[in-house]
């Protein structure tokens, strides 16, 4: 294996080949995650502009920013460019294409030229939809509901929907690979049980994305074709139902917020190990109830429809269903509890996110049970309360889970230790803003202020004064990586193998890693997270 | 391939949901316009249709065996059998149009409405069962022409010889990708057209 | 995803190629005979039938020595039926009273 400076002579992913065209016509898995990472991190961007566009203009009771209409625009291009272009890609298309070849020990994925495939139809989407926004935008609220997509809005709905169809697919396709990869192409030795459970997330993962999108797709079709030829399916006045699009466009919407938060979960595991020295408690349960989360995630959609107009029966069959699955995500919470206990724990900043990960994500999922009693919901739905409590998942879990994973295999990716100091500032800015932006949306909501609104009533201010305060510690918080980061390829401190000294077989091939990622393919004659045989590194970082 | 046929199954699944659905709430304007529907060309066509899988199966067979010229005659047999299901489909649409059965500005099934009149239909709602029509065999005569497209690469490339024992492997996924379009008008077909053809009281 | 080199008969396909024409007519045929509600259920079974005829038969899906194979197709008629089921929970109780 190789050592550990980086000598000009030695050949890595990143020094193969020069130019924009090695780049761009590239099927090197590692390549194409850094081609999404780029890309990704433009839409992040985008997305929290419309964010803090939208906390600036709720600021002050009255409309006085923007006009109504373009408001609407802004929570929706908000909401859509986050939810299709940001987090749905984020961690598979950047970590996970990365990631799951070398975790376990291939040389590449199974299909990459699909992989270069899927980064094209990512683009092509995302440039329609920077085509729709710069035309004049969405209006409809990132959920397109009918009949006011299909029928009255005038905006720019086909582009927007056949933006999201293209993305879809680029999504589609990940998970494809990401499948026959790790049925395919484990190295020897490698049994599923030895597998890291950022695997098995992201092969739960990919289930969803496998047979939950499609079903977005066809909706999106189906409202394109309403709203240029007139068909009629969703219209009520022909005697369509607009709730059916509900329940398909929320049956794949819902697994989607799962495709959001696995591959987070999974982040977490390996940085939680890694930083407690410990395998994680009670793996097993770990990888089932990843899969858990997929199927159960699948047959929950309504409780997004339960003031919509479906029948109470309906409503409470959800209900239950969706406390069930609650439970796979709360076996998650105490096995990576127990994982912390008695373990020797260091506060790297991939710690500190993977922490505030779980105490957030916790919040999040706990209110998420609120929100399934139907008595609770009938109260709070529509209002701020949904929008914290799904903003603590996906900002307060997802988003950090994707940041302590760029910070902890940064140095894998580029050769190149970020300043830790400037991390673990960053990261406290993120957590501080976070809930000074979002806890007192809960409050918002539950004293009745909805959400979508322009204006509100006056007694609210406080509240939104606080949150758009936080959104500008948050925005911050999340400035400073950019720069450090950029900063780090230049100056950072150059490492090894294993700067953490963790776990897993891509820290067992060089920083960063060579085209074909190991000199050989490994034998795995070991369990997973054998901590008691890795010796704690001694770089000062971890002091 | 498999599992993106899997992809499909859940593509054309929300259509069928929709369907469900409808044909539940509306199943007098249903059953009158899948009357409409020309039953002898659907016949045909599911024949048509099942007669190109055998034509594609067999090729795959003869691409095992490496049998060249039976490969190229039998992919050019499925493409001729699958082009023949569009032209079908092309009319029977043609037909449609004539009777101003197409949703939109000159939807009207005032002749449907004379026909049953003990079925008391709701124009509109039988306007949903044609955009569930269109829709449905429209998304499906789409797949069919990537089918088509598909089929004229892969018979270009077996006459010049590019498949045999050792690699057939693009004969094979083309041919499941067929056979899955076949199994999709399969449903199609008794669900449009065969909803209720009982002899009226 | 490959089954190794098992080469089906051409009378096999023919066969199967048969018995699908026969259903195909037969389905058309039946549709003109009430039976009440089971003319639906006549029409899908002989559908299912035929589908399962081309998955095994011209899919060759009893002669794959693969098992994930079988679990794709399982899992995605699995959803299906989920999709379908739990929307229709709402679409048949919600004019109960």
């Amino acid at each position: 294996m190789a050592t550990a400076a980086v000598s000009a002579e030695r050949e890595t992913y990143l020094n193969k080949e020069y130019g924009i065209r090695s780049w761009l016509l590239t099927t090197d898995h590692k390549r194409i995650a850094l081609l999404y990472l780029a890309s990704i991190t433009f839409f992040f961007f985008i997305g929290g502009f419309f964010a803090l566009l939208i906390r600036l203009e709720l600021l002050t009771p009255a409309g006085d920013l923007v006009l109504a209409d373009t408001y609407n625009k802004l929570f929706t291009m908000h909401g859509q460019i986050m939810v299709f272009f940001f987090l749905i890609p984020s961690i598979p298309a950047v970590l996970g294409n990365f990631l799951v070849p070398m975790m376990i020990g291939a040389k590449d994925l199974a299909l990459p030229r699909i992989n270069l495939l899927s980064w094209y139809l990512y683009i092509a989407g995302g440039a329609l939809m920077m085509y729709a926004m710069v035309e004049g935008g969405v209006d409809t609220g990132w959920t397109f509901y009918t009949p006011f997509s299909t029928a009255f809005s005038n905006t720019h709905v086909v582009e927007a929907g056949l933006a999201i169809f293209i993305a879809g697919f680029s999504s589609i396709l990940t998970g494809l690979n990401f499948v026959v990869t790790i049925h395919r192409m484990r190295a020897p030795g490698m049994t599923w049980s030895r597998l890291p459970l950022f695997i098995w997330a992201h092969y739960a993962t990919s289930i969803i994305q496998l047979l939950g999108t499609p079903v977005l797709a066809i909706t999106l079709v189906l409202v394109v074709l309403e709203r240029t030829l007139h068909l009629g399916i969703f219209d009520p006045n022909l005697g369509g139902d607009p709730l059916l699009f509900q329940h398909l466009f929320w049956f794949y919407s819902h697994p989607a917020v799962y495709i959001m938060i696995l591959p987070a979960m999974g982040v977490v595991s390996e940085v939680l190990a890694c930083f407690s020295r410990k395998r994680i408690f009670g793996y097993g349960a770990v990888a089932m109830s990843s899969i858990g989360i997929a199927v159960i995630g699948f047959i929950v959609w309504a409780h997004h429809m339960f003031v919509a107009g479906i029948s109470l029966y309906a409503a409470l069959v959800f209900s239950i269903l969706s406390y069930l699955v609650a439970v796979p995500s709360a076996i998650k919470v105490f096995n990576w509890t127990a994982t912390l206990y008695k373990g020797s724990i260091s506060f790297a900043t991939p710690m500190l996110y993977a922490l505030g990960f779980i105490g957030l994500f916790t919040i999040g999922g706990l209110t998420g049970l609120f929100l399934a009693a139907l008595g609770i919901d009938v109260h709070v739905t529509d209002t701020y309360f949904v929008i914290a409590h799904f903003h603590y998942i996906m900002v307060g879990g997802a988003v950090m889970g994707y940041m302590a994973g760029l910070h902890f295999w940064w140095p894998k990716i580029t050769g190149r230790m970020y300043p830790e100091w400037w991390g673990r500032l960053a990261a406290l800015i993120v957590f501080v803003g976070f809930n000074l932006t979002f806890f007192p949306q809960f409050i918002l909501g539950y004293m009745g202020m909805p959400r979508r609104y322009w204006q509100y009533p006056p007694e609210f201010q406080i509240l939104n004064v606080m949150s758009t305060a936080g959104s500008t510690i948050l925005a911050v918080g999340y400035l400073l990586p950019m720069v450090y980061f950029m900063w780090s390829l230049r100056y950072g401190k150059v490492v090894g193998d294993n700067p953490w000294g963790a776990a897993g077989l891509e820290w067992k091939t060089s920083s960063p890693p060579p085209t074909f990622n190991f000199d050989e393919i490994p034998e795995v004659t070991w369990e997973a997270y054998n901590y008691d045989q890795i010796p704690v590194p001694e770089e000062a970082w971890l002091e | 391939m498999w599992l993106f046929l899997a992809t499909e199954v859940m593509f054309f699944g929300g259509m069928f949901c929709a369907y469900l659905i409808y044909r539940f709430w509306y199943y007098p304007e249903f059953a009158a316009g899948s009357r409409s529907l020309n039953i002898y060309l659907g016949t045909v066509n599911t024949v048509v249709l099942i007669g190109s899988s055998l034509t594609v199966a067999l090729g795959v067979r003869a691409a095992q065996m490496g049998k060249r010229k039976l490969l190229v005659i039998l992919l050019i047999l499925t493409l001729i059998l699958g082009l023949a299901f569009l032209g079908v489909k092309a009319v029977e649409w043609h037909d449609k149009y004539v009777e101003h059965h197409i949703p939109g500005a000159s939807f009207s099934v005032a002749d449907l409405v004379r026909e049953y009149p003990q079925l008391h239909i709701d124009q509109r709602h039988a306007e949903i069962f044609f955009s569930l029509y269109f829709a449905m065999t429209g998304m499906h005569a789409l797949h069919m022409v990537v089918g088509v497209g598909l089929f004229i690469y892969l018979t270009i490339k077996a006459w010049k010889g590019t498949y045999g024992p050792q690699y057939y492997t693009p004969v094979e996924l083309g041919g499941l990708y067929w056979h899955f379009v076949d199994i999709i008008w399969i449903y199609l077909f008794p669900l449009l057209y065969l909803i209720d053809r009982k002899p009226l009281k | 995803m490959h089954d190794e080199a098992h080469v089906m008969s051409t009378r096999m396909y023919y066969g199967i190629w048969i018995t699908l024409m026969v259903l195909t007519v037969v389905t058309a045929a039946v549709s003109f005979i009430d039976l009440g509600p089971f003319n639906t259920i006549v029409a899908l079974s002989i559908a299912t039938f035929k589908a399962i005829l081309v998955v095994l038969f011209f899919m060759h899906v009893k002669y794959a020595s693969e098992k994930l194979t079988k679990l794709v197709i399982i899992s995605a008629l699995f959803f299906l039926v989920l999709l379908l089921s739990l929307s229709m929970i709402d679409y048949l109780t919600r004019y109960l009273a």
